[in-house]
């Protein structure tokens, strides 16, 4: 029961970065390498702000405002300095690295004894595990709320023409740059909010902690695309947290199967391939299509 | 109805500037739109018809001369800027919609053209009537689908929702890319006489380029040809209503040799 309530807990905590990766990914239409870099910046720069005797909802705020920074930067890296943003992305993550480095001062920052947005009185009077699954839960409402009334605005709309047909966009007065550049900030604005919340309910903050990063967030989208089939806008932002805790039930499964938490990379990668490359093998082994393939003659 | 609306003074465009292999696609060309015309570009492949429409929409830089709308110079505003003013329609029905976004959603985005966007809620559900008696003057079953992606309709259905969304805020100037080349004969036809009827009724000034003779001949009120980067051939009025097809035909073979 623990394992299972710890599992929601640790998937609505990560879903932040699912619902931040989608605003790229799926809405703009292309990958954004950066998030690696700003989720264990968002981690350092809270641990680091919360170290300096900063509340944990100011550094908090101060890791959702460097992780818009980063976003910022490979912005004008992609649109002003047409670099391709898979390289733009890996630039700035390489970058992030050394600022996280110089931000802790060390790799590894604890935050034993020190104040957390976990460690308030109410969320500690809860059951184990459920501060997670509480925080988590105001959190993700929060922003998926935030993200629906956005994306039905005159500016959401824009902002979905841009990734949905540039030239159009453009052709209607739309400044496309702009609006790559503010998907870029509000999204890794999310990674590094759930890079804070991840650390500081960790307890410490890692410079490795970005390693794989942008799988797991994908996993979450993927999953939730798999699992739930056809969705408005809406639903799929929602889809995208059950496929994070959707996600973090596959985790369980396979390590209780053996697997230690040193292969999660590997089972990540697994499971992100696989779920990616349903919809080929669904296509290569039904039904229909061998009925079909049978009657087609062979000329 | 013969006040210019739209000049181009000299205009120059090279490929590869400064290079060997410099080649010049608009070649000093000067051109006077007045407002309400609605002219027919007629040009061979290379002759600079899509050069021509880049360099008034703004999205390709001109190397000489200068473009004015209604007496202001706007050769150096940028793409977005033009679109206060300027709508254009593509021949690629791809280009003209967004596929993952409806017909109504779609339509909505074209009636803000040009204007600022702003953290306000859209408000899609006051426009839906307008937008189904809009689309009912395409006589194509557009008006059924107001709330399907652009990507499910057909490519006859996305071009007249593309025609609808340039001229639905009133563009000062339209340009039609050979819109109508990419569909069949049939449905090509339909949307070029809805697309006569909607440039009247509206009285827009209309540059449209084609490549069917026909088409050329039977619409608009000018007819220009194009030829290595310059204007060869502009008439209107009642000699553009007594021009034949023979007549453009021997023309052209002219041209060839």
């Amino acid at each position: 029961m623990n394992l299972i309530v710890s599992a929601i807990g640790q998937g609505l905590l990560w879903a932040v970065l699912g619902l931040g990766l989608f605003l790229t990914f799926r809405i703009l239409d292309f990958p954004d390498m950066t998030v690696e870099g700003t989720f264990p910046l968002g981690a350092a720069a809270s641990v680091a702000a919360i170290a300096h005797g900063f509340s944990p909802l100011v550094a908090t705020l101060i890791a959702i405002g460097v992780g818009m920074l980063a976003g910022l930067i490979t912005g004008l890296l992609y649109t002003k300095g047409k670099i391709p943003i898979l390289l733009a992305g890996i630039l700035v993550m390489t970058a992030a690295y050394s600022i996280n480095l110089r931000i802790m001062g060390r790799a590894n920052l604890s935050l034993l004894g020190k104040p957390t947005l976990f460690k308030t009185h109410f969320l500690q009077s809860l059951p184990m595990y459920f501060d997670s699954v509480t925080l988590g839960m105001i959190m993700i409402v929060v922003v998926t709320l935030l993200l629906i009334y956005f994306l039905q605005t005159d500016l959401g709309q824009t902002f979905i023409a841009t990734g949905d047909n540039e030239v159009m966009a453009r052709s209607l007065g739309i400044k496309t740059d702009n609006m790559k550049i503010m998907g870029l900030m509000v999204s890794n604005g999310m990674i590094s909010l759930g890079g804070a919340l991840v650390a500081q309910n960790n307890g410490y903050a890692d410079v490795n902690m970005g390693i794989g990063i942008i799988v797991i967030a994908l996993a979450s989208i993927i999953i939730g695309e798999v699992a739930f089939g056809e969705l408005t806008l809406n639903q799929r932002l929602i889809a995208v947290t059950l496929g994070s805790i959707l996600y973090r039930f596959v985790l369980l499964i396979v390590l209780n199967l053996g697997f230690n938490a040193n292969d999660l990379n590997l089972l990540s990668a697994i499971v992100l391939a696989l779920c990616m490359m349903l919809p080929v093998f669904r296509k290569k082994f039904s039904f229909k299509h061998m009925m079909k393939r049978g009657l087609e003659t062979n000329d | 109805m013969t006040k210019p609306i739209l000049k181009l003074d000299d205009v120059v465009v090279n490929v590869n500037q400064n290079t060997p292999e410099q080649i010049t696609i608009l070649n000093h060309l000067n051109l006077t739109v007045n407002e309400g015309d609605f002219i027919t570009v007629l040009g061979s492949n290379g002759a600079g018809k899509s050069t021509l429409f880049n360099s008034i929409g703004g999205n390709l830089k001109i190397d000489g001369g200068s473009i004015t709308v209604r007496d202001k110079d706007i050769t150096h505003f940028s793409e977005e800027r033009r679109t206060h003013f300027l709508s254009r329609v593509f021949q690629d029905p791809k280009l003209g919609t967004a596929p993952r976004m409806t017909v109504a959603e779609n339509l909505l985005l074209a009636k803000k053209r040009g204007e600022k966007r702003h953290l306000k809620p859209r408000g899609l559900k006051p426009n839906m009537a307008e937008f189904k008696t809009l689309t009912e003057t395409m006589r194509n079953g557009l008006e059924h689908r107001l709330n399907t992606p652009t990507g499910s309709l057909s490519g006859g259905q996305r071009q007249a929702l593309s025609f609808l969304m340039a001229t639905l805020k009133r563009p000062d100037i339209l340009l039609l890319d050979e819109h109508t080349a990419a569909l069949d004969p049939k449905t090509s036809q339909q949307l070029m006489e809805a697309t006569n009827d909607r440039i009247k009724e509206e009285k827009l000034t209309c540059l449209m380029i084609t490549h069917h003779l026909e088409d050329a001949l039977k619409y608009g009120n000018r007819l220009i040809v194009l030829q290595d980067g310059q204007i060869s051939f502009d008439v209107s009025g009642a000699e553009k209503a007594s021009l034949t097809q023979e007549q453009l035909l021997t023309f052209f073979a002219d041209i060839e040799q």
